[in-house]
């Protein structure tokens, strides 16, 4: 299992989190590459179906980021997504799948350190979980649907 | 649908991504995705020759989407949909891949980065492979700025607008504007009069045909975007007309409630009813309702019997709100000095002879509570220690930043003892001086020169012993363990945000950096602008400066500010939502989860029958996306960003490559 690197996808917000990985970036910041970053205007943007798409077509974690409580770009965006998603983790445990598969976070435009570290906690603990084993090609397929 | 016929750009950004990419390998992979029909790399994407190749591509090639692999969209999409639409291609149909930001400058190892970054270019390609032509559209602005908070950023900033021709409302917390500015004695390194170089500019704001000033007064709401906000303003009552008083002062003599003066940084006393200095702008009086008598205890109503001639005084004046539409706005929130309780081994707050450096503006200032005579109880200090870096450079009080400012004013400081006091013995405690600024190196010499003694170190502690104080610290160049002994000890207090900026910023959705300044739009490029359209920052709110600095910033804020005014029109956003009425089931959720109320549900044509359906407002809308995550039907899309789009991004980046 030591060798397992998990999939990651990110939904990130256009105003923090994005700029706070743009700047990780430009402060030449070193974490794991298992994150894949989808850019999204708001966090209110992502839709429940897009977190479980994402477990069925390969991601074996899912993290949604987006600006820290009461600095959203779009007023209450954030609040939105925050009241959605924390119902995520119980929709995933319904459907099988161990809810520390999706994680959200608040950074904002000016941490490009604390980005950093989201990705490697997140890496992490998807690693301790091990391969997703829910993805569309290893449950559906097999059974020939 | 007719397949795509897409472009691929993959820039080496010099070394920056070519050095930890391998771009042959990217250029090979992205020339295999269904619909490349080209795929370039070149050194400098951004640059004209870059653009060209693009350019001639669209042309000779007939493209109709382009995938920019480069740097992150945040930094150069405008240029990109640009160089698209003077080729003559809708400027939407264009997707960057990050792979510098993302990719290059945070995986050392090539491998990695390139097995990542094909993933993100093979995710740029499904997407923009399913993008859309969009339009763009322009709204009329509201000729008019606003600038937040009256000190000499706000000043200059309102007078700049002011003078280019447009109406500009200045709105100040507190009864006069003039900020700290005002407080100063002397400003290094020039040792100019603070006070004289600024109260002609207060006059110019008084009377300037364009300048309406809103002192006495606080922002509460901001609704709308660039070009047309709505900003609700509400006006403290100041139970003295500001129109009609002319600043006699008769009133003041019949009131006995005597306050701290704020002004004097708390080291005078002056009447409820007073005139906050002089030389205040408005030359108005004010009452203040919290230790005012009859605002009280409702008894007294002396002063307005005074003024029954001129009847300035009304005590039943009533707070208000009023609604203002301006076009732009500048933050000019400015900074509030350290609160050196905050260091108690300096002994702030317990021995009266420690004083902060503000403290210290106000008691060598002629128009001070000394009248200008450097006197600790009555008596001149012969022993003077300034102590630097006080809430500055110290993490312990959550501070890492340098306040910019202090190592200069102790430096002027110094300069005024000796000035006041030829014999006294003046200590400067130190970490490092920093003297950047025109001529400040050479201010810093010149008061090395007059006997004033630096010594690089902390002090870790004030005490009493007799009656002196002694401070106690190292003098790291010499290794040594020292105490100076002083008669007054002034500490150089750093700047903090203006407590109140933190509630306008959320307002005004403005980002904050660690230090809890406003952020800039970008640190090199967009210094005074904001991560919101149309909202512009000057002084020191963006970080600590310097009277020059500040002037010159909230020039540049005027200028950035007068560009959509002088335009008279702003471009909208261009990926609202828009609505399939046949899928629409009007069941109303998109219109809860807007934050801007652009949705309605209205009656809508679909051929020749009519149906209820949600109706987008397209100029309020600000292209969030919440509309489409709520959706049930999926009826509701945000353009560039539909749930097909995402969707067939997910599927790509989720396939091994």
């Amino acid at each position: 299992m030591s060798s397992f690197e998990p999939k990651i996808v990110a939904f990130l917000c256009n105003w923090c989190t994005y700029a706070g990985a743009d700047l990780a970036g430009t402060s030449r910041y070193q974490y794991p590459p298992n994150v894949r970053v989808i850019r999204v205007m708001c966090s209110s943007r992502i839709n429940p179906a897009f977190i479980i798409n994402a477990l069925l077509e390969g991601a074996d974690g899912v993290l949604v980021s987006g600006c820290h409580p009461g600095e959203c770009h779009y007023t209450s965006g954030n609040y939105m997504a925050r009241r959605r998603l924390v119902l995520m983790h119980r929709m995933l445990e319904y459907l099988g799948i161990h809810p520390d598969r999706f994680r959200m976070s608040w950074v904002s435009a000016s941490e490009g350190a604390k980005w950093a570290e989201v990705v490697t906690e997140v890496t992490e603990a998807v690693k301790v979980l091990g391969p997703n084993v829910i993805k569309r090609e290893q449950v559906w397929m097999q059974q020939s649907l | 649908m007719a397949s795509k016929r897409i472009g691929v750009y993959i820039c080496h950004c010099g070394v920056n991504i070519a050095q930890n990419v391998r771009i042959d390998d990217l250029r090979a992979f992205a020339a295999g995705l269904p619909g490349v029909r080209v795929a370039q790399n070149y050194m400098y994407m951004c640059s004209e020759p870059g653009q060209e190749m693009i350019r001639k591509d669209i042309a000779e090639n007939r493209l109709d989407r382009i995938v920019v692999v480069a740097c992150s969209p945040r930094m150069h999409e405008p240029t990109f949909r640009n160089a698209m639409k003077s080729a003559g291609l809708n400027p939407y149909c264009l997707e960057m891949a990050n792979i510098r930001e993302q990719c290059a400058w945070v995986h050392k190892d090539a491998d990695v980065a390139t097995a990542k970054a094909k993933s993100l270019l093979a995710a740029a390609v499904t997407k923009v492979s399913l993008l859309e032509p969009l339009e763009e559209r322009e709204v009329p602005v509201t000729k008019t700025a606003m600038v937040i908070g009256g000190g000499i950023a706000g000043i200059q900033a309102a007078l700049d607008i002011a003078d280019s021709g447009f109406k500009t409302y200045l709105v100040e917390k507190d009864a006069s504007i003039g900020g700290h500015m005002m407080q100063l004695d002397k400003t290094f390194p020039t040792l100019d009069c603070s006070a004289c170089i600024l109260t002609p500019k207060m006059a110019d704001i008084k009377n300037h045909p364009n300048i309406e000033l809103l002192a006495y007064s606080e922002v509460t709401d901001v609704k709308g975007f660039v070009g047309n906000f709505k900003v609700t303003v509400k006006r403290k009552p100041r139970y003295i007309d500001e129109n009609i008083c002319n600043a006699c002062g008769s009133c003041a003599k019949y009131c006995a409630i005597a306050i701290k003066d704020s002004f004097n940084a708390g080291l005078s006393k002056l009447q409820a009813l007073h005139i906050p200095f002089p030389q205040a702008i408005p030359a108005a009086y004010v009452i203040d309702p919290l230790a005012c008598r009859y605002t009280r205890e409702g008894t007294c109503r002396q002063c307005e019997q005074v003024c029954k001639d001129l009847n300035a005084i009304n005590l039943d004046m009533q707070e208000h709100s009023i609604e203002l539409d301006v076009g732009t706005m500048i933050m000019a929130t400015g900074f509030e000095p350290f609160d050196a309780n905050r260091k108690p081994e300096l002994g702030y707050g317990r021995y009266e002879n420690v004083i902060t450096g503000m403290e210290f503006e106000r008691i060598v200032s002629a128009s001070g509570p000394n009248q200008g005579q450097l006197l600790i109880n009555g008596k001149k200090p012969k022993e003077v220690v300034f102590i630097q870096c006080v809430g500055s450079r110290d993490k312990t009080v959550g501070n890492e930043y340098c306040s910019r400012v202090c190592c200069m004013y102790t430096a002027k400081h110094a300069h005024l003892v000796r000035e006041k006091l030829p014999d006294a013995k003046i200590t400067i405690f130190y970490i490092d001086v920093r003297a950047f600024g025109k001529g400040y190196e050479e201010f810093y010499d010149r008061v090395k020169g007059e006997e004033v003694y630096y010594r690089r170190g902390n002090v870790s502690e004030v005490y009493r012993k007799g009656d002196k104080l002694i401070c106690r610290g190292e003098d790291t160049l010499l290794g040594q363990a020292l105490e100076v002994p002083a008669d007054l000890v002034v500490l150089a207090v750093g700047l903090e945000p203006s407590p109140g900026a933190r509630e306008l910023g959320q307002l005004l959705k403005l980002s904050k950096s660690p230090d809890g300044f406003f952020l800039e739009g970008h640190p090199k490029l967009r210094p005074v602008e904001t991560g919101s359209d149309g909202v512009f920052l000057a002084g020191c709110c963006q970080g600590p400066k310097d009277i020059p600095d500040t002037v010159a910033q909230a020039g540049a804020a005027a200028a950035k500010a007068i560009i959509p005014l002088a335009q008279g029109m702003v471009k909208t956003e261009t990926m609202v939502a828009r609505v399939r009425a046949e899928a629409c089931r009007a069941c109303g959720y998109c219109v809860d989860a807007c934050p801007y109320d652009a949705i309605a549900l209205g009656e809508v044509r679909l051929g020749r029958a009519t149906k209820t359906a949600a109706v987008v407002n397209e100029v309020l809308c600000k292209s969030c996306g919440a509309c489409s995550a709520v959706c049930l039907s999926g009826a509701i899309q945000q353009s560039g960003f539909t749930d097909d789009q995402l969707l067939a991004v997910i599927g790509a980046i989720g396939k091994e490559y």
